[in-house]
C-alpha cells in the first residue's frame, strides 16, 4: 500500500486538560485511523500483564541453578597508570570461585566495530571492559570476582591490592586541548580532516562540513549573533542498572542472558573482545528496564563469560549498583559549542558557522558526528560550515543517548536564532516558518531531504495550538520555542511468522522491546494480512531464533521490523490463497471482510488455517529487510516557564510538543515516546549534570544528587501528532523515538530568556547558575 | 558465611518463614531468597521507589528496610495485589492508559499508587504528583501514569 501523496493530519493526541477524547479521565479512544482496520488503534500490549504483575523477567531477575554472583573492582582515580594488581588474597577468601583482570583478555584487534548508532575501536572497547595499562576514569573496571553470594564477592574485591601511579586528570574540553595537557592514550593521533597527525594528542578527530561562501554569506547579513555555550555530562538515567549473566560451558558453548537493546550486538562484541567464534554464543534477551542508547555497548557480559569459564562453567551474574552505573557506563558528552548565525533584515538566515567540541570520555567516539548533522538541520541555509571535534577526557566513555549529540547542538542553534529574532523584532515561530527546511533542502553534511518532511507542519501546529494562543499571566513567566531534527535509521531486521492451526499467528522477531514495539509490530502484521490484532502473538527471540537483527535504537524498530512484519503479512496471505485454490480446485481465491471465497467455497481465517493444516505442510513465512532510506523526524516544542527570582528555581507551567510521526501505528506509544523524550530534555535543561571534584572523582553518583525529574516537577505534556507519511514505508511510518529530546533544552533556554532577559550560556540552568546569571545582569 | 537468623512474616497473606543474614535488606531477601522478583532495585538507597512494598500497610522502600524488620509483620508486594481471577484496577488502568514503556518502575508505582488511594481515595492531580514524587520513571514523563491513577480514583 504505497503512499503517494502528503497527508497532513493530527492524530488523536492529548491536551493539557483531559485526554484524546475529552472525556474526563478515561483512556483515549481505541478506534483505528481512517482507512485502516488496526493501525491507529490503542490495544493493550501483549507483554502488559506480565509487566503490571511483576512477572516479567528483567536482567537481574534471572535465576539459575548453581548461580555465582560477581562484583567489579573499580578505579578510585580518574587517571592513573596501573603498576600491579595482586589478587591472591581475594582468591583465598572462602566462597570465591574466580578472579579476572585485564590480563585475562586476549589482545584486541585494532579494528572498528559498528554498533548501530555509534562505532568503537575494539582495542578501546576491550580496555573499557577491564582496564589494560591505565585507569582512565573514576570507576573504570580493574578486576572482577565471582563468589557464592554477592556479599562475599563484595568482600573479595576489597582484598584486591592495586598499585597505581596517579596522574593529573583531564576533565574538560579546555583541559584536553591546553598546551602540555596530560595525554590519555599514548597511541592516539588526530585525524585532522582525513590526514593522520604525528603528535600525541587528546584530540581524536576534527572534521568539517562546508557549503556555499561563508564570507559572502556573513557579509550579506544585517544581524549577526555569535555565542559560546557549555553543556555538562548527562546520563540516560534508565531505572534498571546494567546486568550480565553468562554461562561458559566446558565445551565452549556460551549462553548470555542480557538486558540489552541488541542481542546480536552483545554477541558480536563479546565474540570480538574474547576471541570466541560468534556461533558459539547464544544471547537470550530478558526484558529491559530502559536503554535510551546506553544498553548497546557491553560492560558486564564479557566479564561474566570470563568468570564463568574460570569457575568451571558455573553461571555468573553481575549487577551494577546505581553508583557504578553513573560512574562507569556511558553518559553522553558534555560540550563546548560556538554558534554564529547571520540573517538579513527579513530574518532569512544568510550564513551559519557552528563549532562543536564534544567530550568523548576516556576513548574516542563522542556523538559529534551525528551532532554535526543535527545542528542547523531544521533550516534551509545556503552558506554553512560545521566543525566537529572529538576529544578524550578522564570521564566514562560516552555512549549513545537518544538522538546522540543532537540536544547540545540544538540548544546552541535555537538560542542564537531567538536572539536574532528578537533583534529584528520577529516572532519566534515566524522566524522558523521563514527558514524552515522542506523537501529538497539539505542538512549540514549535504544529505538531502528527498521526500516530504514535516518541519514546517510542526511549527504551524505549534503556532495554531491552544497553548501558543493562550497569553502568559505572570511577571517572571516566559515562553520559548525550539525545533529539532533527527535522521532516524533503517537497519537490518529479520522475522518469521507461523500460521497456527487455530488461526492465530506466532510472530518471532528479535527487536528487544523497550517501549511497546511488540504491539506496533504485531499491528502492522495484522493490518497487512487482514486479521485482528489479538490473533497475532509476537515474541522477541534469542540470537538463534531469527537471522541478524540490528539494535533497538536509532528510531528504527517500528519502521524496519514493522516492514518485515508487513512483508510477512502479505506473503502469508498470498500463500494461504494459493493453498485454498488448490484445496478447492478453483482458479482464484479472494480474502475480504475476514473470509476467503473461491467458487462456491468460503472459509473464515480460522477455518482456512485448520483446513491448510489438515491437508498439507505447515505454513511459515519469513522476511529479512535492510531499508537503505528512511524518513527523518522533526519536532517543534513550546515551553512556558516561571522563574522564582529569589531561588532561581524554574517551574515548567505548560509544555507542548508537536512532532512529525509519519503514521502513528499505536498512538499511545507514540505519545509516550514524545512525552518521555521531552521530560528527559527538561531534566537536561534544568538539573542534570555530572559534578566532579578537582581529582576527577564523581561527587554525585546517586539518584539523590544526580537529579532527574519527578512527577512533582512536571505538568501534563501535551502532544500534537502531525502525520506526514514517509512514502518509503508501506504504512508511512517514520521513527519517532528520538527527535523529541532534541528541542527541549533550547526551548527552555528561550523561555527563561523571555521570562528574565537572561541568556543562559551554560546548561543545566540550575537554580544556582540562573541566580548568578540574573545577578550579573 | 555470616550467621543466619530465622524470620517469621506474613507476605501477601501467606505465613512465610525465611533465613537471612542480619545485613540483608528486605528487598534482597524478597528477590534472592524468596524468588519474588517483581519488586525491583533501581538505586539501592531509597531514591527511586522501584523497591516499594507495604510493611504493615505503610509504604516503604524495601532497600532501606532490613529483612529482620519483617519479623512478625505483614508485607504486601506487587505479586500480592491482584485478585484471584483478574487484575487490580490500578494494573488494568496502567495497561489501558499505556502508563508503562519499559515497565521496570511499574511495580513500584502500582504499590505506591495503591497506598495513595487507600490514604486518599479522591486525590487531585497535584496530590497524585506529590505522592508519586518518590517513584522515578525515565520512560513516560509521568503523564499517562498520573492519568491512570486519576482514572482509578474517579471510579471511587
Amino acid at each position: 500500500m504505497a503512499v503517494t501523496e502528503k497527508a497532513v493530519r493530527t492524530a488523536n493526541g492529548t491536551n493539557g486538560h483531559g485526554n484524546g477524547n475529552g472525556n474526563g479521565h478515561g483512556p483515549a479512544t481505541s478506534k483505528p485511523a481512517e482507512g485502516y482496520n488496526v493501525i491507529g488503534s490503542r490495544p493493550v500490549r501483549p507483554d502488559g500483564v506480565d509487566k503490571v504483575t511483576g512477572r516479567a523477567i528483567y536482567g537481574a531477575d534471572v535465576r539459575l541453578q548453581g548461580l555465582l554472583y560477581g562484583k567489579v573492582l573499580r578505579s578510585p582515580h580518574a587517571h592513573a597508570r596501573i603498576l600491579s594488581i595482586d589478587t591472591s588474597k581475594a582468591e583465598a577468601l572462602p566462597g570465591v570461585k574466580a578472579v579476572v583482570t585485564g590480563a585475562d583478555l586476549p589482545t584486541a584487534a585494532d579494528k572498528v566495530e559498528d554498533l548501530g548508532e555509534s562505532a568503537i575501536n575494539l582495542k578501546y572497547l576491550s580496555a573499557n571492559i577491564l582496564a589494560h595499562d591505565k585507569a582512565l576514569y573514576h570507576g573504570h573496571a580493574i578486576a572482577a570476582v565471582a563468589a557464592v553470594d554477592s556479599h562475599t564477592a563484595e568482600e573479595a574485591i576489597g582484598l584486591i591490592e592495586v598499585q597505581y601511579e596517579v596522574l593529573p586528570p583531564v576533565m574538560t574540553v579546555n583541559d584536553a586541548l591546553a598546551d602540555n595537557a596530560p595525554i590519555l592514550l599514548d597511541n592516539l593521533r588526530t585525524n585532522e580532516m582525513g590526514e593522520m597527525g604525528t603528535k600525541p594528542t587528546n584530540l581524536a578527530q576534527h572534521f568539517r562540513h562546508q557549503r556555499g561562501d561563508m564570507d559572502a554569506g556573513f557579509a550579506a547579513a544585517t544581524v549577526i549573533v555569535e555565542r559560546n555555550f557549555r553543556t555538562e555530562t548527562v546520563h540516560q538515567g534508565y531505572i534498571e542498572p546494567h546486568t550480565g549473566t553468562a554461562q561458559h560451558n566446558i565445551d565452549g558453548q556460551v549462553t548470555i542472558w542480557a538486558s540489552t537493546q541488541g542481542t546480536f550486538a552483545v554477541r558480536n562484541q563479546t565474540a570480538e573482545i574474547l576471541g570466541i567464534p560468534v556461533s558459539n554464543i547464544k544471547v537470550i534477551p530478558t526484558e529491559i528496564g530502559g536503554g535510551f542508547g546506553g544498553k548497546i555497548n557491553v560492560y558486564l557480559e564479557p566479564v561474566a563469560v570470563m568468570l564463568s569459564k574460570k569457575a568451571g562453567g558455573k553461571p555468573v551474574k553481575l549487577v551494577m549498583s546505581r553508583t557504578e552505573v553513573l560512574q562507569a557506563t556511558g553518559p553522553t558528552s558534555g560540550s563546548n559549542i560556538r554558534m554564529k548565525i547571520g540573517a538579513d533584515a527579513n530574518g532569512k538566515i544568510t550564513a551559519a558557522h557552528a563549532e562543536l567540541y564534544y567530550e568523548a570520555g576516556a576513548f574516542p567516539g563522542s556523538p559529534v558526528g551525528a551532532a554535526a548533522n543535527v545542528v542547523l538541520a531544521p533550516y534551509a541555509i545556503d552558506n554553512l560550515q560545521v566543525d566537529g571535534y572529538d576529544i578524550v577526557v578522564n570521564r566514562p566513555r560516552s555512549a549513545a543517548y537518544r538522538a546522540p549529540g543532537g540536544t547540545n547542538a540544538a540548544y546552541a542553534t535555537e538560542s542564537v536564532l531567538n536572539e536574532i529574532a528578537e533583534k529584528l523584532g520577529l516572532d519566534q515561530a515566524h522566524i522558523r516558518l521563514l527558514n524552515g527546511a522542506k523537501q529538497g533542502d539539505r542538512r549540514p553534511d549535504g544529505v538531502q531531504y528527498t521526500e516530504p518532511v514535516g518541519l514546517l507542519e510542526t511549527v504551524q501546529a505549534i503556532a495554531e495550538s491552544d497553548h501558543y494562543n493562550t497569553p502568559l499571566t505572570g511577571k517572571y513567566q516566559g515562553r520559548g520555542i525550539a525545533c529539532g531534527y533527527w535522521n532516524n535509521w533503517g537497519g537490518k531486521s529479520s522475522a518469521t511468522a507461523i500460521l497456527n492451526a487455530d488461526g492465530t499467528v506466532s510472530l518471532n522477531e528479535a527487536s528487544t522491546d523497550i517501549g511497546g514495539s511488540r504491539a506496533s509490530i504485531a499491528m502492522q502484521f495484522a493490518e497487512a494480512i487482514g486479521i485482528g490484532y489479538e490473533q497475532v502473538k509476537p515474541r522477541v527471540g534469542d540470537t538463534d531464533s531469527v537471522a541478524y537483527n540490528d539494535v533497538t535504537g536509532g528510531s528504527r524498530t517500528t519502521f524496519s521490523t514493522g516492514m518485515a512484519a508487513y512483508n510477512m503479512g502479505v506473503e502469508m496471505l498470498a500463500q494461504m490463497k494459493e493453498r485454498l485454490a488448490d484445496i478447492w480446485d478453483v482458479e482464484a481465491v479472494e480474502f475480504a471482510g475476514g473470509s476467503f471465497t473461491g467458487g462456491d467455497n468460503s472459509a473464515s481465517f480460522e477455518q482456512a488455517a485448520a483446513l491448510i493444516y489438515k491437508t498439507g505442510e505447515p505454513l511459515m513465512v519469513s522476511s529479512t529487510v535492510f531499508p537503505r532510506s528512511f524518513g527523518p523526524g522533526f519536532s517543534t516544542q513550546l515551553a512556558d516557564v516561571e522563574v522564582d527570582p529569589e531561588t532561581g528555581k524554574v517551574t515548567i507551567l505548560r509544555y507542548t510538543i508537536a512532532q512529525d510521526v509519519g503514521r502513528a501505528i499505536h498512538p499511545s506509544y507514540v505519545e509516550g515516546q514524545m512525552q518521555g523524550g521531552v521530560v528527559q530534555g527538561i531534566g537536561w535543561a534544568l538539573n542534570e549534570e555530572y559534578i566532579y571534584n578537582e581529582k576527577g572523582q564523581l561527587l554525585n553518583g546517586s539518584l539523590l544528587d544526580y537529579r532527574m525529574p519527578t512527577a512533582l516537577d512536571l505538568p501534563m505534556i501535551e502532544t500534537i501528532l502531525v502525520e506526514v507519511p514517509y512514502p518509503g514505508h508501506p504504512y508511512g511510518v517514520r521513527g519517532v523515538g528520538e527527535v523529541n529530546i532534541v528541542p527541549p533544552v533550547g526551548a527552555i533556554a528561550n523561555a527563561i530568556y523571555n521570562a528574565t532577559g537572561v541568556r543562559m550560556e551554560e546548561v543545566p540552568m540550575s537554580p544556582a547558575r540562573l541566580l548568578a546569571a540574573m545577578g550579573e545582569k | 558465611m555470616a550467621k543466619k537468623v530465622m524470620v517469621q512474616s506474613v507476605i501477601n497473606g501467606d505465613d512465610t518463614a525465611f533465613l537471612c543474614e542480619t545485613r540483608q535488606t528486605l528487598l534482597e531477601v524478597l528477590r534472592d531468597e524468596l524468588g519474588m522478583t517483581g519488586t525491583k532495585e533501581g538505586c539501592g538507597n531509597g531514591n527511586c521507589g522501584a523497591c516499594n512494598v507495604m510493611l504493615d500497610g505503610v509504604l516503604v522502600n524495601s532497600c532501606l528496610v532490613l529483612a529482620v524488620e519483617a519479623e512478625g509483620r505483614t508485607v504486601t508486594t506487587i505479586e500480592g495485589i491482584a485478585p484471584a481471577d483478574g487484575l487490580h484496577p490500578l494494573q488494568q488502568k496502567f495497561l489501558e492508559h499505556a502508563a508503562l514503556q519499559c515497565g521496570i518502575c511499574t511495580p513500584g508505582f502500582i504499590i505506591s499508587s495503591k497506598a495513595l488511594l487507600e490514604h486518599n481515595p479522591n486525590p487531585s492531580e497535584h496530590d497524585v504528583r506529590l505522592w508519586l514524587a518518590g517513584n522515578l520513571c525515565r520512560c513516560t514523563g509521568y503523564d499517562k501514569i498520573v492519568r491512570a491513577v486519576l482514572d482509578v480514583a474517579s471510579a471511587n
